[in-house]
């Protein structure tokens, strides 16, 4: 496959490069000219393919509009790989969408032509005291009176609702105080199982849950020991790792 | 040349823009729309081929403008200067304004496959594109539509004036069912 873009080979960047395509449309259309395929029958894999290595060269991958359209294509693609009856009228193509699209922003392109070589038409006749259009000027000054000033705060006060205020107290995890115990529990069983991890008080709070869990993660983590449930919904079972899997 | 006409080169001489037809029948209002059309025929073809300005149809209006054949003389002499260029991405979303018209924002990010608020914003600007309406539907947005500045740079009569979309080479397809034969 050749690419289709020039680039020079200090591999520049972003910004000029994608200044050369007006968006994921424009960049399509290059390819396919490029490739000079048949535009209502899009050899969507080959595109999809190609249109991914471009941004992917070229950087385009930062700029959301081309990551949407490559999204776009690749669900394509994977629609038209779906296995499908024969003589089944209820198939769509999954490109016709996206065949509109192109084809409607190539008659806009086809009218950008005519409408710039009007404009550069039209910029060789001059009507009388013609100036250029002034730079954009700067805001005029603001004029404020202090007593319209005053009962637009008063407005804007009054339409403050009264403040709710809820009393946030912090309830710290007690992660360590639980991987203390857990690695104890370690040394004494090869396995053992949840509710001997949070302590197997029946009155476990919800933080005493959450200190136990993440304890936990961050162990097997460490490779400490393993996590598994053998069946779904199933008590999770707490192993030793062996020295192996430790190290 | 009848007072009239002379009345209407005095005021489009004197105007630095298109005057429309209601502007130009203000002037003389007894005379009446077909005298006033008859007195700019008469304005167009007595500049006919033997000025250096001529007057033309603009913008839904009338206004001198010089030949074309001078552009670069006057220019280089720095009398007169060309508008700044627009941006492919500013004729695009004109194109797609013309053609809609009144659209909102977001089918011209649609068609255009890119946002182009920052784009329309400029065009509302420099006075090409402006709101027209509100549309139906979530948040009623607004719908913009081409000005007669629009019409200006591009010296154009009307809207007519621009191709008809059967005329182009890409002709869109509606998205009707292939008939397939049996």
């Amino acid at each position: 496959m050749t690419t289709p873009i020039t680039r020079d080979a200090g591999g520049g960047g972003f910004v000029v490069e994608l200044e050369k395509f007006s968006g994921p449309l424009d960049l399509l259309l290059h390819l396919i000219r490029e490739d000079e395929v048949d535009i209502t029958d899009l050899p969507i894999a080959k595109i999809a393919d190609q249109f991914l290595s471009v941004i992917n060269e070229l950087g385009l991958n930062q700029a959301a509009d081309y990551l949407e359209m490559a999204a776009r294509l690749l669900r394509i693609k994977a629609q038209m790989l779906l296995p499908r009856r024969l003589g089944d009228d209820e198939w769509e193509d999954p490109r016709a969408e996206l065949v509109r699209r192109l084809l409607e922003y190539q008659q806009i392109r086809e009218l950008v032509d005519w409408l710039g070589r009007a404009a550069e038409h039209k910029a060789e006749r001059f009507g009388r005291g013609y100036e250029a259009p002034p730079a954009d000027a700067p805001p005029a000054p603001l004029q404020i009176d202090l007593n319209d000033l005053l009962s637009a705060a008063e407005r804007v006060i009054s339409l403050i609702p009264e403040p709710m205020l809820h009393r946030v107290v912090p309830r710290p995890l007690d992660v360590e105080g639980a991987t203390a115990r857990i690695q104890v529990l370690l040394e004494q069983h090869e396995t053992f199982g949840w509710s001997d991890a949070v302590g197997g008080d029946p009155q476990a709070t919800l933080v005493d849950v959450l200190s136990t869990f993440i304890a936990l993660l961050e162990l097997a983590k460490r490779s400490a020991l393993t996590l598994s449930q053998p069946e779904p919904f199933g008590p999770m079972v707490i192993k030793r790792a062996t020295a192996h899997e430790a190290a | 040349m009848q007072p009239l006409t002379k009345l209407l080169e005095a005021a489009l001489f004197a105007a630095s823009r298109p005057l429309t037809l209601e502007e130009l029948i203000s002037l003389e209002p007894e005379a009446g729309e077909s005298a006033i059309r008859a007195a700019l025929e008469e304005v167009r073809s007595s500049y006919g081929d033997a000025h250096g300005v001529e007057l033309v149809e603009i913008a839904e209006g009338w206004q001198f403008l010089t030949r074309r054949e001078y552009a670069e003389t006057i220019e280089r002499a720095q009398f007169a200067l060309r508008p700044r260029r627009l941006s492919p991405a500013a004729l695009e979303t004109l194109a797609i304004i013309a053609y809609r018209q009144p659209v909102g924002r977001l089918e011209v990010d649609e068609i255009r496959g890119v946002d182009s608020g920052a784009v329309m914003d400029k065009l509302v600007e420099r006075g090409l594109i402006e709101v027209v309406t509100r549309g139906e539907g979530l948040g009623r947005p607004l719908l913009y539509g081409t000005t007669p500045s629009f019409l200006e740079i591009l010296g154009l009569k009307d809207l007519e004036d621009l191709p008809r979309l059967e005329e182009l080479s890409v002709a869109l397809r509606r998205p009707t069912p292939v008939d397939e034969p049996e």
